[in-house]
């Protein structure tokens, strides 16, 4: 979707035509700015509760005999025990699916999906992104708010969020929602896929803060208020 | 777009997200707890919606079953709590038409089930056990207990208690268990009676029952729920 970006002027007189100073472009929509910064928050108390969770039993095999997969922290858990760890993770989990399903009611009632949704045409733009990102090739020309790997990025991290929601029935529910759970391969790789679906998320995130920190302080700014300036299209 | 309005803009834009800061209650000490204990109440309301009455845990074959060593121990202070026997009833209280004490015999005139099924606990592990029992839904209409009364709550041996929903009471796989892989429960696993429910988490499976008493109104909700875990948890 083409954002289209406007002139910044200023008109020092009323006979002197505005000088322009800058571009900007209104690349994020309130509702987008909102849930994402909702989102983040709610993202990092599901981790750190769910880790809280399962710091609890650390495998994912038998309990007679316990074999622990890994000593997770407690220093980087949320809840202090696993009760606590609990109550963040029921609470939240409510305002994160309430906030997801904000967001996609918004983007397909809008149209405004069509920024960040990856489709077959942005399929030819992934490969050199690779190159200029990796192998320090020349940038391609960017004619609209996201690139080909970021449109990727998005739309992956989308699906990952509502696989998160899905697995997490699965293991929560596996009776009431049994066909979430046989969808999986069964309670236990429902528990599995919870885990991998996290660690996941959590790669999207340190690779988006990456990216965050490469392209610096009007990018970041555009996340809060809706606009970027000097935009590349 | 001039810049002085851009910048009007921009920052109505940026006060637009302030509702942001309300989520930072949560970090409130005084705030924190009472916020969670509403989010745990929030859940467990949705919880009892997405409960359906008449969905049937799966059940498994033998084959599957975890042999009885492997059936991990959980309890909260001993692992047995001296039950006599002989002098053992069920104290049947509240909103029923026939309170009074049951002996084990007569729980056992009930129609007999058994069902090999998932044994859930909070902290992530699970296990398929041989249940037998009665089923609680015909232990109530032998008690005559109010069928629009809210919750069932028990009392147990160790001073262990916990209470639960009309709905799961009266699920058919719901069991007040009295065997385990076809023989009388072991004191360990709560002899002479427990709760055995497949559509509710591990901790709520009270063992060693002594009373049993249908009502509208919880005093208490149960030993781990008042210390701040889910009170409905149903699977």
């Amino acid at each position: 979707m083409n954002t289209t970006a406007v002139d910044i002027t200023q008109r020092n007189s009323n006979e002197d035509p505005p000088i322009v100073l800058a571009r900007a472009a209104y690349e994020h929509p309130y509702i987008v700015r909102l849930c994402h910064w909702i989102n983040t928050i709610a993202l990092f108390v599901m981790a750190g509760s769910g880790l809280q969770i399962f710091r609890a039993f650390p495998s994912f095999r038998a309990k007679i005999p316990q074999k622990d997969l890994l000593h997770w922290p407690q220093q980087f858990a949320i809840g202090g025990w696993l009760g606590g760890g609990l109550q963040w993770h029921m609470t939240f989990l409510w305002i994160y699916i309430g906030t997801g399903l904000l967001y996609l009611a918004y983007q397909v009632f809008s149209g405004n999906y069509r920024q960040v949704l990856f489709t077959r045409r942005d399929l030819p733009g992934v490969w050199p992104m690779v190159k200029h990102y990796f192998f320090f090739a020349a940038k391609p020309p960017l004619r609209e708010s996201y690139n080909a790997l970021q449109k990727l990025a998005y739309t992956a991290a989308i699906m990952l969020a509502i696989l998160s929601v899905a697995t997490g029935f699965a293991v929560w529910k596996p009776i009431q929602f049994s066909w979430l759970a046989w969808m999986m391969g069964g309670f236990h790789y429902a528990r599995i896929w919870h885990f991998a679906v996290m660690w996941a998320m959590l790669l999207f995130v340190f690779g988006h803060l990456v990216m965050v920190i490469l392209h610096g302080w009007s990018n970041f700014v555009s996340m809060l208020t809706g606009w970027k300036k000097d935009p590349e299209y | 777009m001039d810049k002085k309005k851009f910048r009007q803009n921009s920052r109505r834009e940026l006060l637009k997200l302030t509702p942001l800061l309300a989520l930072g209650a949560f970090v409130i000490p005084g705030l924190q707890e009472k916020l969670l204990k509403r989010g745990l109440h929030f859940s467990d309301w949705m919880e009892a919606r997405l409960f359906r009455p008449y969905h049937l845990a799966a059940t498994f074959d033998d084959s599957e079953v975890t042999p009885l060593n492997k059936f991990p121990l959980n309890t909260y202070d001993v692992d047995d709590p001296g039950v006599i026997f002989e002098n053992w009833s069920l104290t049947v209280t509240g909103a029923v038409q026939n309170p009074g004490d049951y002996t084990l015999a007569q729980i056992q005139t009930l129609p007999r089930v058994r069902q090999n099924t998932r044994h859930v606990c909070v902290e992530g592990w699970d296990v398929i056990g041989r249940f037998g029992g009665a089923r609680l839904s015909d232990f109530l209409r032998l008690i005559g207990a109010d069928p629009t009364a809210r919750f069932i709550t028990v009392n147990c041996a160790d001073d262990y208690y916990e209470s639960l929903d009309m709905a799961t009471a009266m699920h058919p796989q719901t069991l007040l268990c009295y065997e385990m892989y076809d023989r009388p429960l072991t004191r360990e696993h709560g002899a002479p009676l427990r709760l055995q429910m497949p559509t509710k988490i591990g901790y709520k499976q009270a063992k060693y029952l002594t009373d049993l008493k249908v009502t509208n109104v919880l005093d208490r909700e149960g030993y781990w729920e008042d210390q701040g875990y889910s009170w409905f948890y149903g699977l």
